[in-house]
């Protein structure tokens, strides 16, 4: 789950990360207020969304009053921001941080997250700070210095002198990166994060380090022991579809093709949309069902599935160890008269007692195409559906 | 021969009370598994299935002289079960549940590299040898035994490729699914190794997917160290940066662990790898026989 910069910068500050200072705003009135409760001079106003590259898709903008703040919320509140992280269809702005500007000598960035490979948390830092982390890491990796941490004796300081050494910190601000760093790594165990970024956490002229930007991100398998940080979700964040989903125990995530894909397993969801793309047309999403589906979470999938405008018509894809295939395909026919059906529908069920399944589907006098081996049923979807291209 | 388990193998069950631990318990008691107890915290002294049932690992392992366990217990608890798991004694635990935070299994990975238990999992179907074992969900009746292992890191990914390999007469040594975590127990390379050292396995097939770089320094290491033919499939060319597909650790992120990297990868080492689905038996076929061993796998 992730929060919002302001959200963000609220929880390290509370641990002890220091913060240009600033205030949130849900309209122009309280952007311009907030600038009024602010030290004069220079102010930034900046886009709450849950996606980097805002600056340069002009969600960042500067301010000289509390009247230009003003403006400046009541141009970008209810506008659209297109980032490279956002999609084409972009994200609506619905909330900003208004903030004091700060004199920058230099920025850093630093991020703590979970490196797969050895099973530690990894600290990162890097003197070019302010850009974006992953170009770095692309074209000059040797400018990001890493640290493992052992879980059993934690951030040790020796390890940060490595890292302040490289960066060429020293004195006051040496110290402040080192008091960061252990704060930024208190948090991420306590709070269970997935990822903790500081980009830009700059120097300032006067030789202090604050974290300009924050980007959180929690592990959703333990949001059960955080109820405080389950209450900072923005549904406004998410895809309508996903938070549907995610209610009905479906693992879902819309693409941008016709052909809508309902399967178990989250391996065979992927191995199943790369075999419709390798046949030349694109799948409409992910969707794992899980294991056990009745007819009321199939039917609940089907109307995910049409309610997506691109979808031109559905692919099942069950390979049932457990779930017996018989059951899955009543569930199928319950839900297809229940949601009316009138698209393209072909089901590929193997495992236990799939021939019965396949039976039970073809007896239903409804439109669906049972096809038990896995490329056919692909080709058949795809033919049926205006085959390739689409 | 197989690999972690064969007919010999006693295994507990933690969790066996719930809903999940009953249900699996009957299946893998039908398969044939030496199922000797379970235990769940408070209700030691109960009988279901016929099994007793213990309060701690411990007690289940002093009276039943277990070896393994396989555990069905809420994601709250379940690093605390694999730690007790370990604690005990046990050689092999596999852990089927999904949702644990990663935080605690960071922590159990710590503890488990001091001591002698292998985890397979968390968030896995679990592993078979088929005709004499099977520990955790993976259905029996599509496995049949033979020379082939399968280690994959998605559960139904494991069911079509053992289905493929068994409609092809191909049998099956031991198929293990290692779970689609960030953290887990048992990876690619710690169960290939195994598979390089049990003689009753001439060839691999090996199931990955996107996220993290375990593919690609499995493929390394096959390349290295192991003298029996492997073939792969990874699953997610058409995953999109960014987005968790499902498993916790199938994520693209900063450009890293995309499909089309990894089988570039892969392929670097001299691996096939399937180009769909639906090729894998057909690509594992080719490359039996050309190592001369598909006369030995017809099993």
């Amino acid at each position: 789950m992730k929060i919002h910069e302001h959200q963000a910068l609220d929880l390290l500050g509370a641990y002890g990360v220091p913060n240009a200072g600033g205030a949130v705003a849900f309209t122009a009135g309280e952007a311009a207020a907030a600038a009024q409760g602010l030290p004069r001079g220079r102010l930034v106003v900046k886009a709450q969304i849950h996606a980097g590259g805002r600056g340069k898709a002009g969600g960042v903008r500067l301010a000289d009053s509390p009247e230009q703040v003003g403006e400046i919320a009541a141009a970008l509140l209810g506008s659209t921001l297109v980032t490279p992280q956002t999609g084409p269809a972009g994200r609506r702005v619905n909330r900003l941080l208004v903030t004091p500007a700060v004199d920058i000598a230099r920025e850093f960035y630093l991020g703590l997250l979970l490196d797969m490979d050895s099973g530690c948390t990894v600290l990162m830092a890097s003197a070019e700070g302010g850009t974006e982390i992953e170009e770095v890491a692309k074209h000059r990796p040797e400018r990001i210095l890493r640290a493992r941490i052992d879980p059993l004796v934690g951030l040790r300081r020796f390890q940060l002198r490595n890292l302040t050494a490289g960066l060429g910190l020293s004195g006051q601000a040496a110290q402040d990166f080192e008091d960061i760093a252990q704060a930024l790594y208190r948090l991420f165990v306590e709070r269970d994060c997935s990822l903790v970024e500081l980009n830009p956490l700059v120097e300032t002229a006067g030789g202090r380090l604050l974290a300009l930007d924050a980007k959180l991100s929690f592990d959703d398998s333990a949001l059960f022991r955080h109820p405080d940080l389950a209450a900072l979700r923005d549904p406004l964040e998410e895809d309508p579809r996903e938070v549907e989903a995610s209610a009905l125990k479906l693992s879902y995530i819309p693409l941008e093709g016709s052909i809508g894909c309902m399967v178990n397993g989250a391996g065979l969801a992927m191995a199943t949309m790369d075999l419709i793309q390798a046949q030349g047309a694109q799948p409409a999403n992910f969707l794992d069902v899980g294991g056990g589906a009745g007819a009321d979470k199939v039917a609940g999938a089907f109307r995910l599935l049409l309610g997506d405008g691109n979808v031109r018509g559905i692919l099942v894809n069950i390979f049932g160890g457990i779930m017996r295939c018989d059951q899955l395909a009543e569930g199928i026919v319950e839900a297809a008269r229940r949601v009316e059906l009138a698209l393209p529908l072909v089901v590929r069920l193997r495992g236990t007692n799939a021939e019965q399944g396949a039976r039970i589907l073809a007896d239903s006098a409804l439109a669906i195409t049972p096809e038990n081996d896995l490329k056919r049923a692909v080709e058949t979807i795809v033919r049926l559906t205006g085959g390739a291209g689409r | 021969m197989s690999i972690y388990c064969d007919g010999g193998t006693r295994v507990i069950v933690q969790g066996i009370t719930g809903s999940q631990g009953l249900f699996h318990t009957e299946r893998m008691l039908e398969y044939g598994t030496e199922v000797v107890g379970g235990v769940t915290p408070g209700k030691g002294g109960q009988q279901v299935l016929g099994l007793p049932v213990f309060d701690t690992v411990e007690q289940a392992v002093r009276a039943t002289g277990a070896d393994a366990s396989v555990i069905y217990v809420p994601p709250a608890h379940a690093a605390d079960s694999i730690l007790e798991a370990a604690d005990a004694g046990l050689r092999l635990c596999v852990c089927i549940t999904e949702g644990i935070p990663v935080r605690d299994m960071v922590a159990v990975k710590r503890v488990l590299a001091q001591g002698h238990t292998k985890l397979i999992g968390p968030n896995c179907p679990g592993l078979i040898t088929p005709g004499a074992c099977k520990i955790g969900i993976l259905p029996g009746d599509i496995c049949k035994p033979g020379h082939v292992g399968v280690v994959s890191r998605s559960g139904t990914l494991t069911y079509e490729a053992v289905d493929q390999l068994t409609a092809r007469g191909i049998g099956q040594s031991t198929a293990v699914g290692i779970g689609g975590d960030p953290i887990r127990g048992e990876g690619f390379i710690e169960v290939l190794q195994a598979f390089a050292e049990d003689e009753d396995t001439l060839a691999v097939v090996m199931i990955g997917e996107i996220g993290g770089s375990g593919e690609e320094r499995a493929a390394a290491w096959i390349r290295d160290r192991l003298r029996k033919p492997v073939v792969a499939f990874i699953a997610g060319r058409t995953a999109p940066e960014g987005r968790r597909m499902g498993h916790a650790g199938a994520i693209i992120s900063g450009g890293q662990g995309g499909a089309a990297e990894k089988i570039e990868a892969v392929r670097a080492c001299g691996i096939p790898v399937a180009d769909t689905l639906d090729l894998i038996g057909e690509t594992m076929e080719r490359a039996l026989e050309q190592a001369g061993l598909l006369e030995r796998c017809r099993t």
